[in-house]
């Protein structure tokens, strides 16, 4: 104990080098502390230069003499290898210590302290926090754009149906477990688009069940006559044949004249907006996109040249664009591209666009998937005596759409993420209305309240996506 | 010959379906152009345009031609994408470094800038920067100046212009300066490889880079001079900054938001690049002599960069793309210039939307063609 080195602190004068680090790191996080929470200045008697530089000064000589390796404590060792191991990381692990003192207050006080919850007009918001009132009074607008507030029951109602239905997959037993791929590709889908088409927009019906049904019977019936080679093709172009066949030609049906279900107003797609809007156009592309993305994945690793140019001329374009001009594109050249009594409603261009434009990108993860499956098992399919279908549908898809399931979240991601960008069609989701009330003269200046808003939604929305999709990643990458 | 029907079939009804869809397409536009009297073609880019731009970095006004206001466009996307890849790039880097330090807290603070940025809509970034964040800026006569020359007001960024003399013997100066280095560098190569010796090239090169340009200065006669925004009145209330050079808050936003929203992806590029190096080869490396430095650059950045540039240029591309939100909050870019007010004042949606998406384009192939070629040179040549 005799003479202490202060320039080298070691284990003999352990507790001597401790308390005093400890003192001095404990007033340097004091010190900014008391003057960021209670606007106290301990060093204010010092000139104004040092006195702004004394925590920093402080703490890093109190973190300089607690630096003892191997001490034999073992939360002193923990901490000296974390935030401690040499100059630069306790000067760098000191400022932002320092940041987030710092910080606290004032975002406190915004948020929560300062902030006006109550009441339901722009007078109660005198403070200077945040204006939550201004949220809570648009509430509705921003979740349901312009849709009539005595029908939104109709989007509640449909989207807590679709969650449920959704999550059937999660409670099935064993035995029916085979049927969910079936049950998510082509049933889950149809029904959700039942659900928005009739339900939600209470429009005019473009499908009519009866006919539906006998073309389904009926193709179902011819099916068992075709030969298995050519089972594919027909499957996928009589059913929807025959229905045109039966409606149109067979028995005259005026094309506009069309069902309505009974007692729902009819409202139409310009007044859909908000955070439903957003969900209705990410879940339609994603639909819609996966099964393109499919084909040309499948068509640029196609034999055939004509068909692997064509796709890596159609994968390209999209993926070389901006969305931005793609909506542009749908919205003002598209038009000129169709018959001119021909009208199709901008929601539906806007999905088209986009889901074309996501195609590009799905079918590009989807391509990795293929390459990474081993040649052995495209040869072991074909000594099987499998067709390019068969070999497809039953051994190299499976495989391949389980190794990429978290390419596809993270573009469907993307795809959430892209959605505001609909604003250039007149489409107003989330992001949109909020720019609409921005602009309402009885509320103007908050802005600031309605985009931290939409920014803690759509976080919240994206991050439980980006984790969902790495814990399936780390899944698969055990299961190889 | 060994052509098969089975080989042709597919191929041709893929091709006749794609002829019939844009023949169905072309039929249309044309019957719809010739019903409202429009013509096709691209004679329009030479006629008068007769509208004004904001902020242009070429000499511009309503006299010039539809090309110029093209050109006005593509270079001011250009400068923000520029601008943002730069800082992007910079902010990247020492977040993917960070996110990889032993310092638990410099390792969450860089893990929560990642999650937070990368999870946020960009058009929604842009809107809160410009709408809110820079609204709450100070009013021009109000405006403190930082450092005594910049001035961050509501109206944009004003800094100093630099006023030079004789600027081209400065830039001779510094080609003269990146000439010599490469010179150096082959020369110290060859020493290297014949004698083994040394050079320290590096510590020459940043010699040579400073020392050239600040002779250029005392010999060759090159002047700089700043030219400090001044505060002028324009009326009672309304005030400007006269002289210097202004940056629009449009640009500022944008590059900002850009910049923060790209530099996330970025960053988990570098991570995963230097994360991708075998540690096996870090301790190679070590145990043949070499110091850490050494193995710094001589065996992990050489491996790792193989893996983090072709991301990182797919992230410059993206953020190329994403540029055209600027559409959102009016700054001029090709898409607000040329797609849209050139478009409304002439109505010819096809040509313009076609100009407009080959641009991007030919920007994106020619990157990724550019990219493919570096990825085959610097591919590992297995035997």
């Amino acid at each position: 104990m005799s003479n202490i080195n202060f320039l080298k602190p070691d284990r003999s004068n352990l507790n001597i080098f401790l308390y005093l680090g400890s003192f001095l790191f404990f007033i340097s996080i004091l010190d900014v502390f008391l003057n960021s929470f209670f606007k106290l200045n301990l060093t204010g008697f010092l000139p104004n230069f040092l006195s702004f530089l004394l925590p920093l000064i402080l703490g890093f000589v109190g973190l300089y003499f607690i630096r003892i390796e191997f001490s034999g404590i073992k939360n002193l060792d923990l901490l000296n290898k974390h935030i401690n191991t040499n100059n630069f990381n306790a000067v760098l692990s000191l400022l932002i210590i320092f940041v987030i003192i710092k910080s606290l207050p004032p975002i406190l006080s915004w948020f929560f302290i300062d902030a006006s919850f109550a009441g339901d007009s722009k007078d109660v918001c005198t403070g200077s926090g945040a204006c939550w009132t201004y949220i809570k009074v648009w509430i509705r607008r921003f979740m349901y754009g312009m849709y009539p507030n005595a029908e939104q029951w109709r989007i509640n109602l449909s989207f807590v149906a679709l969650v449920l239905l959704g999550s059937v997959g999660y409670f099935a037993t064993d035995k029916f477990k085979k049927y969910l791929t079936l049950y998510y590709v082509v049933i889950y889908p149809v029904i959700a688009f039942l659900f928005i088409f009739f339900f939600i927009s209470g429009g005019p019906v473009f499908f009519d069940f009866s006919y539906g049904i006998i073309a389904a019977i009926l193709s179902v019936i011819i099916g068992f006559f075709i030969p298995s080679k050519f089972k594919f093709y027909y499957f996928l172009i009589v059913p929807l044949a025959l229905y045109i066949i039966l409606k149109y030609f067979l028995f005259f049906e005026e094309y506009i004249e069309l069902g309505k279900l009974d007692g729902l107003n009819w409202v139409e797609t310009g007044a859909w907006g908000g955070l439903s809007l957003t969900f209705i156009i990410s879940f339609f592309c994603l639909i819609f996109c996966f099964p393109i993305g499919m084909a040309f994945a499948l068509g640029r690793r196609s034999d055939f040249p004509l068909i692997r140019y064509i796709s890596v001329g159609f994968i390209e374009f999209w993926r070389g664009v901006p969305l931005i001009t793609v909506l542009f594109m749908s919205a003002v050249m598209f038009p000129m591209f169709l018959p001119e009594d021909f009208f199709i409603d901008k929601l539906v261009r806007a999905i088209i666009a986009i889901s074309l434009f996501e195609a590009a990108y799905v079918a590009e993860v989807i391509r990795g998937g293929l390459q990474a499956l081993p040649r052995g098992q495209y040869e072991a399919a074909k000594s099987l005596g499998m067709g390019y279908w068969k070999m497809h549908i039953f051994v190299i898809l499976p495989q391949a759409l389980k190794l990429v399931i978290p390419g596809i979240a993270n573009t469907f991601l993307a795809l959430v993420k892209d959605t505001p960008l609909i604003f250039v069609v007149g489409l107003l989701e989330i992001v949109g209305m909020l720019n609409l009330a921005k602009t309402n003269p009885k509320w103007l200046g908050f802005a600031m309240e309605g985009y931290v808003f939409a920014a803690i939604i759509f976080w919240i929305i994206c991050y439980a996506m980006s984790k969902y999709s790495y814990n399936l990643e780390q899944k698969y990458k055990t299961d190889r | 010959m060994n052509f098969k029907l089975k080989d042709i079939i597919p191929q041709l009804i893929t091709v006749i379906a794609v002829v019939l869809v844009f023949g169905f397409f072309t039929y249309n536009a044309q019957i719809n152009m010739e019903n409202r009297g429009i013509d096709f073609g691209y004679g329009f880019l030479s006629q008068e345009s007769s509208f004004d731009v904001q902020f242009s970095l070429i000499e511009y006004d309503g006299s010039h031609s539809y090309f110029r206001a093209y050109l006005v466009g593509l270079l001011n996307t250009i400068l923000v994408s520029v601008i943002g890849i730069v800082i992007a790039t910079i902010l990247g880097v020492i977040v993917g470094i960070a996110r990889l330090s032993p310092n638990y807290l410099i390792n969450k603070f860089a893990a929560f800038y990642v999650e937070f940025f990368r999870n946020i809509p960009l058009l929604l970034q842009i809107f809160f920067w410009y709408f809110a964040a820079l609204r709450a800026l100070p009013l021009p006569q109000d405006a403190e100046a930082i450092f005594g020359v910049f001035f961050l007001t509501i109206k944009g960024l004003y800094v100093p212009a630099f006023l030079w003399q004789n600027f081209n013997i400065f830039f001779y100066s510094i080609i003269a300066a990146i000439i010599a280095i490469i010179l150096i560098k082959t020369h110290a190569k060859k020493i290297q490889e014949k004698q083994g010796k040394q050079i320290p090239v590096f510590l020459i090169s940043i010699g040579l880079i400073f020392i050239l340009p600040i002779l250029s200065f005392l010999i060759g006669g090159v002047r700089l001079s700043f030219e400090v925004p001044v505060l002028k009145q324009l009326a009672t209330t309304s005030f400007i900054y006269e002289g210097g050079v202004s940056l629009p808050p449009e640009l500022i936003a944008l590059t900002l938001s850009l910049s923060l929203y790209t530099a996330t992806f970025i960053a988990e590029c570098v991570r995963a690049g230097i994360q991708g190096v075998g540690k096996g080869q870090k301790e190679a490396a070590a145990s043949i002599g070499l110091t850490p430095n050494q193995v710094l650059k001589l065996v992990i950045m050489p491996q790792a960069l193989r893996i983090i540039i072709p991301p990182t240029t797919n992230q410059y591309l993206n953020l190329t793309k994403n540029s055209s939100l600027a559409a959102a909050i009016a700054y001029p870019d090709l898409v607000l210039v040329f797609a849209g007010t050139a478009l409304m004042q002439t109505g010819k949606a096809i040509e313009i939307v076609s100009i407009t998406m080959f641009t991007y384009l030919t920007l994106s192939i020619s990157i990724s063609i550019l990219m493919n070629w570096y990825n085959k040179k610097i591919a590992i040549q297995e035997k």
